[in-house]
């Protein structure tokens, strides 16, 4: 008995030993990002960083805002893309498709979440670029080269397809069947119940996927570092190059020793980044824990 | 409105929702069908069996052996590492703490935001503290970063597993005497199936990671031997060979590109198989 108990204390006690260490790491990130960005943040004021649109790191010019709306178009396109899609084949699969349906369109969902951001960049590369450049441009009757904001934009939307997908999938399963049952009892057709009830009932959980695809698609570097063109200039068209805030850090980073402040302008990048997911995260959190307490 | 007029509505409101469902499962079909079109031809044995030689990145002769060696250490290596520390983390979250307690409050909204947080922030974090330290970028930088991206996957996975388990089974265990590691024993032997899927999760994330390796590993053309010494992996491999002029070091990218998603089908094909194991195991 004593053994059994000594074990138990002992399990107990490792564990907690690596918990505290686990957060204590994380925390020292966050520290580790704030002391780093702090030297950038003594030198220049915080609303010329961010509002400033020269990037000059040689003049020691650091503003962020080529970045930042670069980040904001690529992120704003895939929304517009992603979200009606999504939205609509949730509602299919849960409301119109059977569960063979379900089995074998989800497994996929799946295996497109598991596909590495690189992938996505060969493929933007491959096929959204010179679709972009020679078919979608031309329309608008613009010389483009591909390497756009627009191509970034389908590339993150096909990226934020799973998160947003499997999120929807599971708050419009949460709506009552009840609901559903006295709505189309009255002589509603699916359609009608579909808009006038179903996706009222869930808007707040909707909302909170979309807000989880947004915090994956501001903080995806790779793919679109290789698609977006990387011109650190604010875009004014869809098809001009863009330069997202993630992409800023990876080209960068090793590079910026001699200059002093640019490592820490890079460092202000990144707990910028950290900033503003973690705002997403809570308020999507703070929503779908409302909606798990309301039922 | 006419009966006939909402009728032709809901029609082609469903059509659109069933193309909505056609366009996510065909864009999966798109990018795996483009990276077999382009990769297929140039995948050889030599491929898969060589490193680098000389004149490699002019389209000269040689593999990818070494990156396909690096990613796999690194991905191995971090996994363990994070399944050994987060299934403790994630067990003694579920059966120690009161559901009410601020620590277990505390860790669960922690694991979910580093859930969420990209990769290249902790890549960024992970150089900055290496160059303090003075170590240069090498498989073990990359090991500790992708262990700490890694970590939040497995404590998330194995908690909501953790979850599913019925409450009956853990108070009859405790009923019977048993302490409160004998009783995380046998949910951990529930959860078994569910265990490997947390652990491949990870093992697929950390292949495929090219951001947090970027600036930590490195990039060599040797084989990686020692864990002190910079790595390459296989995605920054396909990044790298992407970014050159010439068709022949391109024509690599691809076929880089259909390796590294031969991994990830297997990971994810096992994956399946072992979650229809966890469902069968569970009725």
């Amino acid at each position: 008995m004593k053994f059994r108990k000594f074990k138990d204390n002992l399990f107990k006690s490792h564990s907690i030993l690596l918990l505290c260490l686990a957060i204590i790491v994380f925390i020292a990130l966050f520290v580790g990002l704030l002391v780093k960005s702090l030297p950038l943040l003594q030198a220049e004021k915080l609303s010329d960083l961010l509002l400033g649109s020269i990037w000059s790191p040689q003049k020691e010019a650091f503003g962020f805002l080529p970045f930042i709306t670069g980040t904001l178009w690529v992120t704003g396109i895939a929304l517009v893309i992603a979200v009606p899609i999504c939205i609509m084949a949730a509602i299919y699969l849960v409301e119109y498709g059977g569960n063979s349906l379900r089995k074998l369109v989800l497994p996929l969902i799946n295996v497109l979440a598991a596909i590495p951001p690189v992938l996505y960049g060969v493929w933007g590369v491959l096929m959204v670029v010179p679709a972009v450049g020679h078919f979608i441009a031309p329309v608008f009757s613009v010389n483009s080269t591909g390497y756009s904001v627009l191509s970034g934009g389908i590339v993150l939307a096909v990226m934020i397809f799973p998160i947003m997908i499997s999120v929807m999938v599971e708050v419009l399963k949460t709506v009552p069947q009840d609901l559903k049952a006295a709505s189309l009892s009255l002589g509603a057709t699916k359609w009608e119940t579909i808009t006038k009830v179903i996706l009222v009932k869930a808007r707040t959980g909707l909302l909170a996927a979309i807000i989880l695809g947004v915090s994956r698609a501001f903080g995806e570097t790779v793919a679109v570092l290789m698609v977006c063109g990387n011109v650190p200039g604010i875009p004014k068209s869809l098809f001009d190059a863009g330069y997202p805030l993630p992409a800023l850090i990876a080209n960068n980073f090793g590079e910026m020793m001699s200059i002093p402040l640019y490592d820490s302008a890079l460092m202000f990048a990144a707990l910028w980044l950290f900033i503003m997911i973690l705002a997403f995260n809570i308020v999507s959190r703070m929503i779908l824990k409302q909606m798990e307490e309301r039922l | 409105m006419s009966t006939a007029k909402r009728l032709r509505k809901e029609k082609i409101a469903k059509w659109i929702m069933r193309l909505s469902v056609l366009v996510i499962s065909s864009s999966l079909l798109l990018i795996i069908g483009t990276v077999l079109c382009k990769g297929l031809p140039y995948l050889s044995w030599e491929m898969i069996s060589q490193s680098p030689k000389g004149g490699f990145y002019i389209g000269k002769e040689g593999g990818v052996l070494n990156a396909i060696a690096g990613s796999l250490y690194l991905a191995t290596a971090s996994t363990i590492l994070a399944t050994c520390i987060g299934v403790p983390i994630a067990i003694y979250l579920h059966v120690y703490t009161r559901p009410t307690s601020l620590l277990k409050r505390f860790s669960k909204f922690l694991f979910d935001v580093l859930f969420g947080m990209p990769s290249i922030v902790y890549g960024a974090i992970a150089f900055s503290i290496m160059i303090w330290l003075g170590i240069r970028a090498s498989l073990l930088g990359g090991i500790i970063t992708v262990t700490l991206l890694t970590l939040p996957i497995v404590v998330r996975t194995i908690s909501e597993l953790l979850h599913t388990v019925p409450s009956d089974l853990q108070q009859i265990t405790t009923s019977l005497g048993a302490t409160k590691l004998e009783v995380a024993k046998i949910l951990v032997l529930y959860i078994k199936p569910g265990l490997f899927t947390a652990t491949l999760l990870a093992f697929g994330r950390a292949v495929g990671d090219v951001a947090g390796v970027l600036l930590t590993t490195g990039f060599t053309d040797n084989m990686p031997l020692y864990i002190d010494e910079p790595a390459a992996t296989l995605p920054l491999a396909i990044f790298f060979q992407l970014t050159s002029p010439i068709p022949e070091v391109q024509g690599r990218a691809y076929a880089s590109g259909l390796l590294l998603t031969l991994i990830i089908l297997i990971v994810v094909i096992c994956t399946n198989l072992l979650a229809s194991k966890q469902k069968k195991h569970k009725l």
